[in-house]
């Protein structure tokens, strides 16, 4: 038997490249080429009166300056929205290089080419950008407010107002026996990759064709993007996405204006033009995430049973709406987490503001909509006086509710249908990792050395492996590789080994000898990109389901060759084989030889499929009607909804009682992502996830004063945690394969960091005694927690 | 984020560096281990058209403890680096705060590159260094072409980044005296991340007598102000048992300096948590100082001091 | 070089020499030239990396005469004649992966891999005065670099893991690049 090693923890394949100085990174492209930079709004709102480059233009160096009137047809034209929604109304988006007006700190205005990268911002300061103030508005507050438009045509600020409604919530809620009701706000953080965005482009004349290289997390609709904007044939555009330092959403944004812009110049100027971003233009240019406020009230039952929820909330979605409102709705329906309450309400608004754009930052919306759930659920606990995980269990979805239908449209526009899950098998775990029932008696011990620690708890439901669709491509090559091409992109994940490791089972090779390549139009044209924890889902059962056919078509070619039945067939070790019959074998490679008749020879190998080697059948023709030459196979899978993972997380925390400092002292994992199809790999997710979220939680927030400048702008100032800052995790795995795919996985590259702003506030709530509602949560907050409480109730304890 | 175009010298000795920077005059910048410069270049923040590099001049990297009868002290030469004075075994022996406070400079990679004297002549107001100088009543000295002086801590900072230094003087050395008598300092800060400039950072030194009771108490402060701010504390706490004393004994010294203390806001915390920080910090940073007071004290009797 | 002369229209260019991993190299480059652009750009050795160029992330991280530093806050001109080591350096003298690039990979130490150059040169000069370090060590070790990806855990364990293949190897520092 070749060892299976689809659910093995094996190292990864992509490694030895990358420990070794040897990948390639957009910014390790390309030395020769043209630098582009840009002169970028220092307003967060204003109208662009004057552009002046006379003194710009005798820098050595200095190749060319673009504005907004230098842009012809299409790239002249505001940037696409990319996933438009009914309830979206009011739309906007920029323009490649701001037009008329500007409305963020760090929108692009004027494009600069120059030799290199540090003369090009020799240019860029010599420009003159003139400018008429307009009043920004920042914070979701004075947004609603509305004193002050964002966009003047879009009355209110509101790009999109939706409502779903399941029951009468408000009825219920009212007729219940108890309420609670919780003003709560997550602040603004982002994806940060520790590598920024990027672009080189390189036109070749002759060929009338255009190679991209993109830091992105969607290569093949950037291609789509870009040829659409430089009305170019789709053919004639490559779109690669090289090695990626990280996306965590903000690389799944296209085309971004960069995109389009440097390959427009560089088709213009006729030489390779490059931009890499650096990391001030990251923080004023990308996207950011998470801001919102919420309002909910919860009626429910004796024994805490949510009888009717009711939220509404308000989310700050930056100045323009490129990637739709795909996190309000992600908020709006993952809320629920793996409860059903009996009627369930939720209203949004999603908000303009003079503020860097808001698109999906891992997690896409669900940590705050487990915010406000688990928040809640503790509440209630709370009210009633019952133990959080009692409540919690009370409200739970029972396993044999599964399908559950929730009666709302998901982010994909397919009904809310949960697929799987055992959630009262997953708290029991996390309820003995944690050590749940023992911690009053730790709580006491601490208390006894003049310590404060705390408790809490968090669970998520997560939407995963969205389609339409992923394809993959797997073909043996006569030397015995096998050859994996799939359309979606990698930003650390590891695809080259899961994807080989579950192409290496299902044709019975060694994974050394499978190569994937990812996000590379080249290779493959159809894809959708990665995000939402979907590349397993969809891009493993896609070359899943590429490999059996491989596999159907080498049993097939042996059978013939063996005389054999195929069904009588396996393939072991890089050998088909008759089953219990040992001696009847026939290497795959031979099989790859034997699958393309050829009249030309160049080796010993393929001399062996030429036509006087290997006559055939003199009544057929050599390949059937039905058949193609090569032992290769394409395959797609596109679910008919998404799979549903789920955790839950346990912290204990403890908080000084003088300096008020926050430390994590244990973090806990259990977490159900189906089949586990490398379970190192997924354990990696899980830790990085939740040190984003606590960062999130405790370090991380997008500080803008008044006049909308981002006044945390660098890693000096914007406290992406250290080492020293994320505590050791400790993780256990439930398996609840899905029903939906035949490999049974669910996605598990955003679960970790769902719920940590929520079980980190529970924590701190419980070490303190006082309600926390506003997260992230820095020592100064806590300490004026503190003050506000003692000076409300009077002194504790 | 790439730095302006600048002219580049690198003098061999304090003579030609001196004579370097006084040509270039106002455009100029001495470049150390360009921990602090080599940002703001990089943002573009500055943009000088000399740069100085006086990290190969000849003598300036030696790190020394002389007595010169006025007592003892650690001179620091400008192009040492902040690795080479926290690890100096002798500097460890004799003046312990120097690398206490140098452990929450930063991380050892910017460490391994930043100057202590760079640091001094910066005047960040979170800089420890620049807190222990004043806490020591330490100096540097500073020549030019036109001679050489010798600037007190409390002359050396006129405000936040900002130094009584003229642009044609180069910094040269930094002498931290090693406090006379019984003597036991502490460093203690809350910094957001480890490594990160302080919220709030005390450095304390406490002096005791022959029956180990407090004689005096000092503190200086990061990011508490403008410049390291330092306070007497020793009316609260003088003649207590350094060893023995109850925390509420040293709570006494922590007003005492939230009282006194003017912080501001930042985006980091609020003026009153910074207060109520520097108070509770103080009287952590006191107490642990004086207990340290009293064991060199035990480990000293009989010696001379 | 003279002090009369005004820096902008045409650059000043230096001859700067160094060692990189055992290799002499030359380059001519302005004064401003980043140590690290210089590597990646000017030397063609794109392992190492730039994440910030505030001093703040560490990838850039480079060993300069065996000590790790910061080589996007240098300038190469000041490095002139020094001896350099980088993540490409950190291989074994036949080529292949060197003690912590192996507890890396055995660790799953990275994902995305834009840090690790970064933590891949901290950790050899760390392990070659430290050896033996203990967990908590080994997070304070690597708590002057950023990593995105991998929330550090199976980053300590590699610290601790490379630990371990350098004393079987018995002489861990013979692993060391020069
Ligand atoms: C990520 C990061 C974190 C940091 N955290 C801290 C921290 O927590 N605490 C802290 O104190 N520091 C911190 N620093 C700063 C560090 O300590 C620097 O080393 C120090 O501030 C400056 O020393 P330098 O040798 O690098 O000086 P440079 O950066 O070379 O110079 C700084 C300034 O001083 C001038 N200068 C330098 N030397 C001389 C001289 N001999 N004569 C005249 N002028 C001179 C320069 O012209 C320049 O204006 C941090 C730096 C970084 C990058
Ligand atoms: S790039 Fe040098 S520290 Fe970030
Ligand atoms: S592996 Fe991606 S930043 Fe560390």
């Amino acid at each position: 038997m070749t060892t299976r090693t689809v659910g093995e923890p094996i190292a990864r394949r992509e490694d030895p490249r990358l420990l070794t100085g040897q990948g390639r990174y957009l910014d390790d492209i390309g030395h020769d080429a043209l630098a582009a930079a840009f002169v970028r709004s220092p307003h967060a709102h204003a109208r662009i009166v004057d552009v002046d480059v006379t003194d710009a233009l005798d820098v050595d160096g200095l190749v060319a300056i673009y504005t907004h009137e230098d842009l012809p047809g299409r790239v002249g034209e505001p940037l696409p929205v990319l996933i438009p929604h009914a309830a979206l109304t009011e739309p906007r988006t920029p323009y490649a290089l701001a037009r008329d007006e500007v409305n963020h700190v760090g929108e692009a205005v004027v494009m600069v080419v120059a030799t290199g990268r540090d003369v090009a911002e020799d240019v860029c300061e010599r420009i003159r950008v003139e400018y008429d103030f307009l009043p920004p508005v920042v914070g979701i507050e004075s947004s609603r407010d509305a004193a002050a438009l964002v966009h003047d045509d879009v009355p209110g600020n509101v790009s999109a107002h939706l409502v779903q409604e399941v029951g009468d919530a408000r009825a219920a809620v009212d007729a219940a026996p108890h309420v609670v009701e919780l003003d709560l706000e997550i602040e603004r953080s982002a994806s940060t990759p520790l590598e920024g965005k990027g672009v080189h482009a390189r036109w070749d004349a002759d060929d009338r064709s255009l190679r991209v290289y993109t830091s992105t997390q969607a290569s093949t609709s950037v291609r789509a993007a870009v040829a659409a904007k430089l009305e170019l044939p789709p053919d004639r555009v490559e779109v690669i996405a090289p090695d990626v330092g990280g996306g965590f959403g903000v690389k799944i944004v296209h085309p971004w204006p960069e995109e389009v812009l440097v390959p427009w110049a560089a088709i213009r100027l006729g030489r390779e033009v490059k931009w890499t971003e650096d990391r001030r233009e990251h923080f004023v240019s990308a996207a950011h995430e998470r801001g919102q406020l919420q309002h909910v009230r919860a009626g429910f039952d004796d024994d805490g049973r949510v009888l009717g929820l009711d939220v509404t909330f308000w989310h700050d979605n930056g100045a323009y709406t490129p990637y739709g409102i795909i996190v309000p709705i992600v908020t709006s329906t993952q809320l629920l987490g793996p409860y059903k309450p009996g009627a369930y309400r939720v209203e949004f608004s999603s908000l303009y503001t003079n503020t860097v754009t808001v698109t999906p930052y891992r997690g896409a919306g669900r940590p705050q909509g487990c915010f406000a759930m688990e928040r809640t659920m503790d509440a209630i606990a709370a009210e009633l006086g019952l133990d959080r995980t009692v409540v919690r269990e009370r409200n739970f979805i029972q396993p044999d509710e599964m399908p559950y239908d929730h009666g709302l449209t998901f982010q994909d526009g397919r009904p809310l249908i949960y697929d799987s899950g055992d959630f009262p098998a997953t708290l029991a775990k996390l309820r003995k990792l944690v050590g749940w029932d023992e911690f009053e008696t730790y709580r006491d011990q601490a208390r006894a050395q003049g310590r404060r620690v705390g408790i809490g708890i968090g669970c998520y439901v997560e939407g995963t492996g969205v389609g339409p669709y992923e394809g993959g491509f797997v073909k043996v090559e006569t030397d015995g590789t096998v050859v994996v091409a799939t359309g979606l992109t990698t930003q650390g994940q590891g695809h080259q080994t899961v994807f080989a490791q579950v192409v290496a089972d299902e044709l019975g090779v060694g994974v050394d000898r499978v190569a994937v390549t990812t996000g590379d139009t080249r290779r493959f044209g159809y894809a959708v990109g990665t995000f939402a924890s979907r590349a397993a889902v969809m891009s493993g059962n896609a070359v899943a389901l590429a490999a059996r056919r491989v596999r159907e078509k080498a049993l097939r070619v042996a059978g013939e060759a063996l005389e054999a039945d195929p069904r009588d067939l396996e393939i072991v070790d890089g050998e088909v084989r008759v089953k219990g019959t040992p001696g009847a074998t026939i290497p795959l490679t031979t099989v790859a030889v034997l699958s393309n008749p050829l009249r030309y020879a160049f080796d010993a190998e393929t001399e062996r499929a030429t036509q006087f080697a290997s006559p055939g059948d003199p009544d057929q023709p050599p390949v059937a009607d039905d058949d193609e030459p090569g032992l290769q196979g394409t395959d797609y899978y596109s679910p008919p909804r998404s799979t549903f993972a789920n955790g839950m997380h346990a912290a204990i925390v403890e908080t000084d009682p003088e300096t008020a400092e926050i430390s994590i002292l244990r973090y806990c994992v259990v977490h159900d992502c189906g089949t586990l199809l490398n379970p190192r790999l997924v354990e990696g997710q899980i830790h990085g996830g939740v040190a984003q979220g606590v960062g999130g939680a405790l370090y991380e927030r997008m500080v803008y004063d008044d006049a909308g400048q981002l006044v945390n702008a660098s890693f000096m100032d914007f406290l992406m945690p250290y080492a020293t800052e994320v505590p050791a995790i400790e993780i256990d795995h439930l398996q609840t394969p899905s029903p939906l795919n035949p490999l049974g996985v669910k996605g598990a590259g955003e679960a970790g960091v769902i719920p940590v702003s929520a079980v980190l506030a529970a924590a701190i709530e419980d070490a303190e005694g006082i309600r926390v509602t506003r997260m992230p949560m820095s020592p100064s907050e806590l300490h004026h927690l503190r003050e506000r409480s003692t000076n409300e109730e009077g002194p504790r304890r | 984020m790439k730095p302006s175009a600048f002219a580049y010298h690198r003098p061999g000795t304090v003579d030609e560096a001196v004579a370097t920077l006084a040509g270039v005059g106002d455009d100029g910048k001495v470049l150390a281990g360009g921990q602090s410069l080599v940002p703001m270049l990089n943002m573009r923040l500055a943009a000088p058209a000399h740069l100085v590099d006086v990290n190969r001049v000849d003598g300036l990297d030696e790190v020394r403890v002389v007595d010169d009868g006025a007592g003892a002290s650690v001179r620091v030469g400008a192009a040492a680096r902040h690795t080479d004075v926290e690890h100096d075994a002798e500097v460890a022996a004799v003046l312990p705060l120097l690398r206490q406070a140098l452990e929450h400079v930063a991380h050892p990679t910017i460490r391994n590159r930043g100057t202590t004297v760079g640091s001094l002549v910066h005047a960040d107001p979170a800089a420890e260094l620049n807190a222990v100088l004043a806490l020591l009543g330490g100096s540097v000295t500073l020549r030019s072409t036109t001679g050489s002086r010798v600037v007190n801590a409390s002359e050396l900072v006129t405000g936040p980044m900002q130094t009584c230094l003229r642009p044609d003087e180069l910094a040269t050395e930094a002498a931290f005296p090693v406090p006379q008598g019984h003597t036991g300092t502490a460093w203690t800060e809350v910094s957001r991340r480890a490594g990160d400039y302080a919220v709030c950072g005390v450095g304390v030194l406490v002096t005791v007598d022959d029956e180990l009771r407090v004689r005096s108490a000092r503190a200086a402060y990061v990011s508490m102000g403008p410049v390291p701010e330092v306070l007497d504390l020793t009316e609260p706490v003088a003649g207590i048992a350094a060893g023995g004393a109850r925390p509420d004994e040293w709570a006494a010294a922590g007003r005492l300096a939230t009282a006194r203390l003017e912080p501001d806001d930042d985006i980091h915390a609020t003026a009153a948590y910074r207060g109520h920080l520097a108070g509770v910090l103080t009287a952590r940073a006191a107490r642990a100082a004086a207990e340290r007071a009293v064991a060199r004290a035990g480990d000293t009797t009989g010696a001379s001091t | 070089m003279s002090i009369e002369e005004h820096p902008g229209r045409t650059e000043t260019r230096h001859d700067v020499r160094v060692t990189v991993n055992g290799v002499p190299r030359t380059a001519t480059v302005p004064a401003r030239r980043l140590l690290s652009d210089f590597l990646r750009h000017d030397l063609a050795l794109t392992g190492t990396h730039v994440g910030c160029e505030h001093g703040v992330c560490g990838a850039c991280t480079v060993l300069v005469d065996g000590r790790p530093i910061r080589s996007c806050l240098q300038f190469a001109v000041m490095h002139d004649g020094a001896e350099i080591t980088t993540v490409e350096g950190c291989t074994r003298p036949d080529g292949e992966l060197g003690p912590v690039q192996r507890a890396f990979r055995d660790c799953h130490g990275l994902q995305c891999g834009f840090c690790t150059p970064g933590f891949v040169t901290t950790i050899t000069a760390y392990l070659d005065e430290h050896p033996r370090p203990s967990a908590t060590e080994a997070r304070e070790a690597i708590s002057g670099n950023l990593c995105r990806c991998t929330g550090y855990q199976s980053i300590v364990d590699s610290v601790l893991r490379a630990a371990e293949i350098r004393s079987d190897q018995g002489d861990g520092r013979g692993e060391t690049p020069q």
